[in-house]
């Protein structure tokens, strides 16, 4: 089966010099330690490719002077790095401290049932990354799950049906919208 | 006046603030946090918004969280002359409500105020126990303190949340924002800025306690041109949210506090550390740091005078690790966050090998009222070592959930069952796990230990940052302890072994206990790995990974001997040792159980009782769920 849904990929020349005007940036902030850039420029990519592809990874290599090989040691120590695309949607069910106590542990399992995916994978049609969270901050409204940018308080395995279809009804809305 | 209380005079007097000073004309407050806006609070703001219909008599404002996080989205409404209303439970239609008969009518609504709620709302018995005699600190309290909730905390860290938008730095500014700095450039001598600080007896509130005087004293005495700031704002304790609030509500306190300290041991570039899993903290200290610097708080020539100094943000990427400080600096440095062997300390030796003084979020909160209001003040909140305030994040089995701020030395009776509210659904009271992965759980003969370092620690338990997670009588303790330890053995670093395979070792033990096979020696080889890795392993995250198994071992011996020798989790909780079956008496033979049941291990004829196999079962809970006359029993 193909993938159905797939972000928009700003592989084009303009995001490449976008990237390049950032490095530049970074470089000039941190005169004398150009490895500082680093991290930086990382969170860079991911925010806007949504992952670390390997042709960035080469590229700010090149740009900063720095092995590729030392690249990849930092971007794989750090578990905020994706090296692979996720899904249009990334569900983070909180597994902090507060959050467990409150059973977030069988909101998870609901999503893993219904997702039929283990935390960490993509479901096959590109919709959804399933992943566990550590604490997003917001222990007092346990159990939290995270779609993207928007937090849902209070989770109930109950809900989490409702949950999944409101996302696909709108990557469908989008997508219909799109064609 | 010195020049630098002058400028800043000046800038106070051309300020033009979005909620902050006295009430002029009505005022709507909604709170905007990360919590706030997990439950709704952009819906409660929107619909204001619509209602208000640009009305321009009526501010319509963003403030943080004053920390009732149970009964969010809050809206508070003031109005000249007349005490202010705080409705809770704001959802869009409430919000429009609000605004149509409160705001613009003058009917109040008393069924969605705060007053309305059980524990939060009851009016305080007697005087303040906080110690607000003070008319800077704590504006929120200051107007709420006649609910018992609030007359209980004594709020400095967090005194300006609530009563400012912390993305107008003009509220900062018109409630005696940068006062402190100006009075350090104006008035005072770096050395009498560290002095001013020890005499207080600030200790650091990223765990460990450090004299913060000290640890400025020691960056300023060591040699050296360049040196830096850097404020931890990692947050790594999962549970713990007061550095997030601190910094979605009040970020400027935070830059005013790194500017002070920069002045204080000589740095003219500082670093603020943030978890990347913080993007609105992020996005209003980005804001802060940019309304600074165009107001000449930060950067060349501050105020008028020779102090330079320039902040910048750097983002965590999901490595626990790197809220240790050494880690950190690895990783500002674009490394692997992985800690290396103190000493030397970062005071002498610490980013690029200068000279470095790390500081925690709500121990530089602080700092700037510490200055305004003197070391003897300061001194007088608290316990005889542990001075001033500590702030709580509590989450869990509690009523009220939220950030509370208590005099350092509270008892947790107080914290839990006195603000807290107690345990809800009529459940007891089990543990309280105070310190998170590092820390441990407190049984309730502890109750009445004061909040202070060293009682804490004596107790079998650490301060840490300030998570304190409630725990019911539902909760199994020999699961919490496998809970922390795949925490902490999956955010181990892999550099010593001690840490790497002593907590993967612990890690199987407790594995190996709730699947129902763990034998009699385990306890011991648990108490002996746990002790190794105290004494051996490299940094704090190893060393204090065992507390969490070692504390429950302590406190609840019975659980594990029940998991161990009876192959029973007395809570069940742990799914391996957890059994179905069904009542007879009680079971009236409607075949659901046996409908539901993924595997088909439930036989029984229509209307005759049902048996479960349990050899076959999966215990997945499916049959208990749903049978409609409570008759399958879960031991
Ligand atoms: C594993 C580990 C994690 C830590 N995480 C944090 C953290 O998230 N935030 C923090 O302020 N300090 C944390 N610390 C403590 C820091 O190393 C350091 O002591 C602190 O930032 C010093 O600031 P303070 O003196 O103001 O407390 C951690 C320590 C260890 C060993
Ligand atoms: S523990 Fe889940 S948000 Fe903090």
């Amino acid at each position: 089966m193909t993938t159905r849904f797939k972000k928009e990929v700003l592989d084009t020349p303009a995001w490449w010099q976008d990237l390049d005007r950032y490095i530049d940036e970074q470089k000039n902030n941190n005169p004398g330690h150009v490895q500082s850039a680093l991290i930086p420029v990382l969170h860079y990519v991911q925010d806007r490719y949504g992952y670390v592809p390997e042709k960035a990874v080469n590229h700010v290599a090149q740009s900063l002077g720095v092995p590729t090989v030392y690249i990849w040691g930092v971007a794989s120590f750090y578990s905020y790095f994706s090296l692979t695309p996720k899904g249009l949607y990334t569900i983070r069910v909180c597994a902090g401290t507060a959050c467990y106590v409150q059973g977030s542990q069988a909101v998870m399992n609901e999503f893993i049932r219904r997702l039929e995916i283990q935390p960490g994978q993509t479901t096959e049609d590109g919709l959804f990354t399933l992943e566990e969270a550590r604490c997003l901050g917001a222990c007092g409204q346990a159990p939290v799950v995270m779609v993207n940018d928007r937090v849902h308080a209070k989770v109930r395995p109950e809900q989490v049906p409702d949950i999944v279809a409101e996302y696909t009804a709108l990557a469908h809305a989008s997508a219909e919208a799109q064609a | 006046m010195s020049s630098a209380t002058q400028t800043l005079e000046k800038l106070v007097s051309q300020a033009s603030p979005s909620v902050a000073g006295e009430v002029e004309k009505p005022q709507v407050l909604v709170g905007i946090a990360t919590c706030a806006l997990a439950a709704g609070a952009r819906d409660a703001m929107d619909a204001a918004k619509a209602a208000l219909n640009g009305n321009d008599g009526v501010t319509l404002g963003q403030v943080g969280c004053v920390g009732c996080c149970s009964v969010e989205p809050l809206m508070e409404v003031r109005k000249p002359g007349e005490p202010p209303r705080l409705y809770v439970n704001v959802d869009a239609g409430r919000a429009a409500e609000i605004i149509r008969r409160d705001v613009m009518g003058g009917q109040p609504i008393p069924e969605w105020q705060i007053e309305a709620i059980e524990g939060l709302g009851t009016p305080a018995k007697g005087a303040a126990t906080g110690a607000q005699d003070s008319e800077v600190i704590d504006r929120f309290t200051r107007d709420w303190r006649r609910l018992d909730y609030f007359s209980r905390q004594t709020r400095i860290c967090l005194r300006n949340v609530g009563r400012v938008d912390p993305e107008n730095i003009d509220d900062y500014l018109t409630v005696g924002g940068y006062a402190a700095l100006a009075k350090c450039l104006g008035e005072l001598s770096p050395q009498e800025v560290i002095d001013i600080i020890k005499a207080a007896g600030l200790r650091g509130r990223g765990g460990a306690g450090f004299p913060t005087g000290l640890k400025w004293q020691f960056t300023h005495n060591a040699p050296g041109e360049t040196k830096y700031v850097v404020c931890n704002a990692d947050e790594g304790d999962p549970g713990a949210f007061m550095d997030r609030s601190t910094l979605e509500g009040d970020p400027h306190s935070v830059v005013e506090a790194l500017a002070i300290c920069a002045y204080a041991i000589g740095a003219k570039r500082g670093f603020v550390y943030v978890r990347a899993e913080y993007p609105l903290a992020v996005q209003r200290l980005k804001l802060a740091i940019q309304q600074a610097e165009e107001r000449g708080l930060l950067g060349d020539n501050i105020l008028g005078t020779d102090h330079c100094f320039h902040l910048e943000i750097r983002l965590g990427a999901g490595a626990f690790v790197c809220g240790e400080e050494t880690a950190l600096m690895a990783s500002i440095e674009g490394k692997r966050g992985m800690p290396r062997p103190r000493p030397p300390f970062p005071a002498t030796s610490g980013l690029w090998g200068k000279p470095t003084n790390i500081n925690n979020v709500e121990t530089l909160a602080n700092v700037p009222a510490i200055i305004l209001l003197g070391a003897d003040w300061y001194s007088s909140i608290g316990t005889e070592k542990s001075k001033g305030t500590k702030v709580f994040a509590l989450a869990g089995n509690v009523v009220n959930t939220g950030l509370i701020e208590v005099p350092m030395g509270a008892t947790l009776r107080e914290v839990v069952f006195d603000i807290g509210g107690g345990i809800p659904g009529g459940r007891g009271f089990k543990a309280a796990q105070i310190g998170g992965p590092s820390g441990g759980c407190l049984p309730s003969q502890y109750l009445d230990t004061p909040t202070d370092y060293e009682s804490l620690q004596a107790a079998g338990a650490i301060m840490g940052s300030g998570g304190l997670i409630v725990m019911d009588d539902t909760v199994c303790m020999v699961d919490i302890a496998k809970f922390f330890l795949t925490f902490t053995q999956d955010e181990s670093c892999g550099k010593c072994t001690p840490c790497r395979e002593g907590t993967k070792r612990m890690l199987e033990v407790l594995q190996r206990i709730t699947a129902g096979s763990g034998e009699a020696l385990d306890l011991e080889r648990l108490r002996r790995l746990g002790a190794v890795a105290q004494r051996a392993a490299l940094c704090g995250l190893g060393q204090t990974a065992p507390n969490p198994v070692l504390s429950t071992l302590r406190q609840f011996p019975d659980e594990y001997e029940a998991h161990i020798q009876e192959k029973r989790c007395p809570t069940a909780v742990c799914e391996a040792l957890v059994h179905y079956f069904i009542v007879e008496d009680k079971c009236i033979g409607c075949g659901l159980c046996k409908r539901v049941c993924p595997v088909h291990c439930i036989s029984g004829e229509a209307r005759q009782p049902h048996v479960i196999g349990d050899d076959a079962c999966v215990r997945c809970g499916a049959c208990y769920e749903r049978c409609p006359v409570d008759a399958i029993v879960r031991q």
